[in-house]
């Protein structure tokens, strides 16, 4: 992948990622949210993960987002804009995430491996599917079926908090 | 040229991002989109390392592309019972304030 399009799917990310929570309109925060998932689906796909970037389209792109957008419009949180912003909770807040990123800035230079660059690929990666799905049915079987039931376990636990009670 | 360093920095800078936003806003919606933030930097990461250690054979890492798929079905799960918990608080409270919800039982 040449440079510039890294550098613009990652500004992209950063800088809707940046918008998801600098809006005040949830509705303005889901959709950035949209487009900053579209930019990380780009760089999943410039790093030859393809259907790790195409699931990441399908699942939050297209099921997540759709969730909290039905959310936003059930429960109408326009009122939720006029509210006072809290200086002293917003200053720290944003003083505690600037020290982590330093702290990643210093552990990622200090890091010998980061200065290299990506080892070429000697032929195409578009059979992913097929490893990753070989892989999912023999080494990863059983946390494969324990997902399937941690999956289960969240649809009758959402069906049950969601129900109203009937006295 | 794109180091292993620079997918990790901009993975770094979006899990900040989403850090921030869990420590500045105080609106539930978001900070449960913020999650997503985060998990998803995790998963920059991962990719990032998969594509760098390659196999003899020539291909990628697919163990941490497993792990991320792992992932994705877990924070959608997460997602799925945290909004069903949003929606049921504001049945009982009508906000989504987390400055409004300081008790635990009422």
């Amino acid at each position: 992948m040449s440079p510039f399009l890294f550098w613009i799917f990652a500004l992209l990310m950063l800088v809707f990622g940046a918008a998801v929570i600098i809006n005040r309109n949830p509705v303005a925060s889901a959709l950035s949210l949209v487009v900053s998932f579209l930019g990380l689906a780009a760089l999943f796909m410039s790093l030859d993960a393809y259907f790790i970037g195409i699931i990441q389209v399908l699942v939050y792109a297209g099921a997540i987002m759709v969730l909290f957008l039905f959310i936003i419009m059930l429960l109408d949180l326009r009122a939720e804009e006029l509210r006072r912003i809290n200086w002293v909770a917003s200053v720290g807040g944003f003083a505690v995430a600037f020290v982590f990123a330093i702290q990643i800035f210093s552990v990622v230079g200090r890091f010998p491996a980061s200065k290299q660059t990506f080892p070429a690929l000697p032929r195409s990666t578009t059979d992913d599917v097929h490893r990753i799905g070989m892989l999912l049915f023999t080494d990863y079987n059983l946390p494969f079926q324990v997902i399937g039931v941690v999956i289960l376990v969240a649809t009758v636990g959402v069906i049950i908090l969601s129900r109203r009670e009937t006295r | 040229m794109i180091t292993l360093g620079h997918y990790l920095i901009v993975s770094g800078l979006l899990f900040t991002i989403g850090f921030a936003g869990v420590m500045l806003r105080r609106n539930i919606i978001i900070i449960l989109m913020a999650l997503e933030l985060m998990l998803n930097a995790a998963n920059l990461s991962l990719v990032a390392f998969s594509r760098f250690r390659v196999d003899p054979m020539g291909a990628p890492n697919y163990n941490a592309q497993v792990f991320i798929f792992f992932v994705i079905t877990v924070a959608a799960a997460e997602v799925a019972v945290g909004l069903a918990i949003v929606v049921a608080l504001f049945r009982l409270r009508q906000t989504t304030h987390v400055e409004d919800i300081s008790s635990l039982k009422f």
